[in-house]
């Protein structure tokens, strides 16, 4: 499997805080991989050292053979990387289809207006937005959000998704059509790198797991071998439902 | 969009059409009295639509959007006075010298955001005024006087008032037309989603700082060609009438009451603004006292109606939205 995304020994300091050290880890091409790990293990940091939010203090992000290190987010997009955000960030005022659109449009194939607009309506009606087009943004329910969310980062026909806890906040329903949605990502080409916390979730989507725990790699492997590993299990007893979760669905 | 949708949407045809009223108007009987009414609102028109960029689109309130028309106004009439060049290519010049500078003054201050970002055009409003009042070759404090001479080439004095005013009309209608143009083409989308979430723009994939700064650009060109032709026509400009902060304020007021992120907004609130500030001027008890009213008028919109009177229309008749943008 050849490498889709390769972080090279990542490193971010906050002040006094190492929020991601000597980080490395891939993606192969079609894959889905998940990075769990306890509150404050720093995987959205790692999100926004990969997609350009933050530029990191050492280390490299290569995608696709590039060396896309600390170039600014919306130049992250045009090489076919996409995010969503744990906190959802609607353009309030704006249409669910204008915010596809803006999607589409400053996506990877930068497209026209015209052209944005008929990815935006195919887009949405893939995620099941299509009866909300014309509401703002602002008014959707938070799954309507999170769903928004997903849309705009598929409009920029990516290469590489990035999901930051789509699922959290939805109900089991909800949690349901998601993953539904997220597997037909996954069947289209798209690969996928997501934080979840719902471990049931992300147990069964991946196929690859990266456990992080205080900015550092605590374990990789299989979602079986990483459920099993001690130091995963450990890193987890602070929050022993999950650990017991863990442990189940092992 | 492409020019021929273009001719199909009412908003372009409404333009036109209160361009042509404005032309025409004052046409008729030689009425000068209108002439001069129609002109400063015209002005004001300039002034908001422009500025609506700023504020509406890219949600950036330029306080100091005046430093551009008072600029415009000072290299223009230096142009003409102390070179000789022909009105039209000094008011020209001004435009594009102007929207130069604000692309390297964007280029420093748009990386600041909110207030520090409205702070900071009062700083370059006020930099620049304090710079023009000790820059001897534009008169310092005293500013420039234009001789008579100066409209012999327009066929004299009253033939140039004339020449101007339809000049101004004309920017104010490029003025409406480069809003519309924005607002229906991608920047405008871009620019738009910069006013909703900067950050979420950037990660969706828009160039934020380049758009920035060229809305920034594009909103100085147009204002500056109005001061060229406003302070051509006074014949005089000093650096206090140039760059008042009162008229940017106002500015501000007239694109809050008329609808900001609007197209249409802007000139609906410009005219307005002007009819009750013509009226409240000539009233004896209160000189300036528009001013007032400006100031409760901005303060009733912000707290109670802040789409102004276009985005009341468009929540009251929600289907107007795709007639009026």
């Amino acid at each position: 499997m050849t490498a889709l995304l390769e972080v090279r020994d990542l490193g971010k300091r906050f002040g006094g805080l190492q929020a991601v050290a000597e980080l490395s880890f891939s993606i192969g091409e079609g894959e889905i991989l998940g990075l769990i790990g306890p509150n404050g293990a720093g995987k959205s940091t790692v999100f926004n050292l990969v997609n350009g939010v933050f530029s990191p203090d050492r280390g490299h992000v290569v995608f696709r053979g590039e060396d896309i290190t600390g170039i600014a987010p919306f130049q992250v997009v045009r090489h076919g990387l996409a995010r969503t955000h744990q906190i959802v960030q609607p353009l309030a005022n704006m249409s669910v289809l204008e915010n596809c659109i803006v999607g589409a449009c400053f996506g990877r194939e930068n497209l026209s207006l015209a052209k944005a607009e008929g990815v935006a309506r195919e887009v949405a009606d893939f995620v099941g937005l299509t009866d909300r087009l014309g509401d703002p943004a602002g008014q959707l329910t938070i799954a309507g959000k999170k769903r928004l969310e997903l849309a705009r980062a598929l409009c920029a026909r990516p290469v590489l998704l990035l999901l930051d806890e789509v699922l959290a906040g939805l109900n089991p329903t909800e949690v349901e059509r998601m993953i539904g949605v997220i597997r037909r990502i996954r069947d289209r080409g798209v690969s996928i790198l997501m934080i979840e916390h719902l471990m049931q979730a992300i147990m069964s989507l991946s196929d690859r797991i990266v456990v992080l725990n205080s900015g550092r790699k605590l374990a990789e492997g299989l979602p079986a071998e990483v459920a099993a590993n001690p130091a995963v299990i450990e890193a987890y007893l602070g929050d022993a439902s999950l650990a017991a979760e863990l442990h189940e669905r092992t | 969009m492409s020019p021929a949708a273009t001719l199909r949407r009412p908003t372009f045809w409404l333009i036109v059409a209160v361009a042509l009223v404005f032309a025409l108007a004052p046409l008729s009987g030689n009425n000068v009295e209108l002439r001069e009414d129609l002109l400063l609102a015209a002005i004001y028109i300039i002034l908001a639509a422009n500025l609506n960029l700023m504020i509406g689109y890219a949600g950036y309130v330029n306080f100091g959007n005046i430093v551009f028309f008072g600029l415009g106004g000072y290299l223009c009439v230096w142009l003409v006075n102390s070179h000789g060049w022909p009105l039209l290519a000094a008011a020209l010049s001004a435009g594009v010298a102007v929207s130069f500078l604000a692309l390297l003054f964007g280029l420093g201050i748009l990386r600041l955001r909110g207030a520090y970002f409205a702070l900071a055009t009062i700083g370059v409003n006020e930099g620049v005024k304090a710079f023009v009042a000790n820059f001897t070759p534009w008169g310092g404090a005293t500013g420039i006087y234009l001789s008579i001479e100066a409209y012999q080439p327009l066929g004299g004095a009253a033939q140039a008032l004339w020449i101007i005013y339809f000049l101004l009309v004309a920017v104010m209608a490029l003025s409406l037309l480069l809003s519309y143009g924005i607002k229906t083409s991608k920047f405008g989308l871009g620019l738009l989603a910069i006013g909703q979430n900067e950050d979420a723009a950037a990660v969706l994939g828009v160039p934020t700082p380049r758009y920035k700064a060229l809305v920034y650009s594009a909103s100085a060109f147009l204002p500056a060609i109005a001061g060229a032709l406003f302070f051509f026509k006074s014949a005089f400009i000093q650096p206090d009438d140039a760059f008042d902060l009162v008229l940017s304020t106002e500015a501000i007021v007239v694109v809050m009451l008329g609808g900001q992120g609007t197209v249409v907004g802007p000139a609906l609130g410009a005219f307005l603004y002007e009819e009750l500030r013509s009226t409240l001027l000539t009233a004896q008890a209160f000189s300036n006292f528009q001013l007032v009213i400006a100031g409760v008028l901005l303060l009733v919109i912000v707290l109670f109606v802040p789409g102004g009177l276009m985005g009341w229309i468009h929540r009251r008749w929600p289907r107007t939205k795709r007639v009026l943008e």
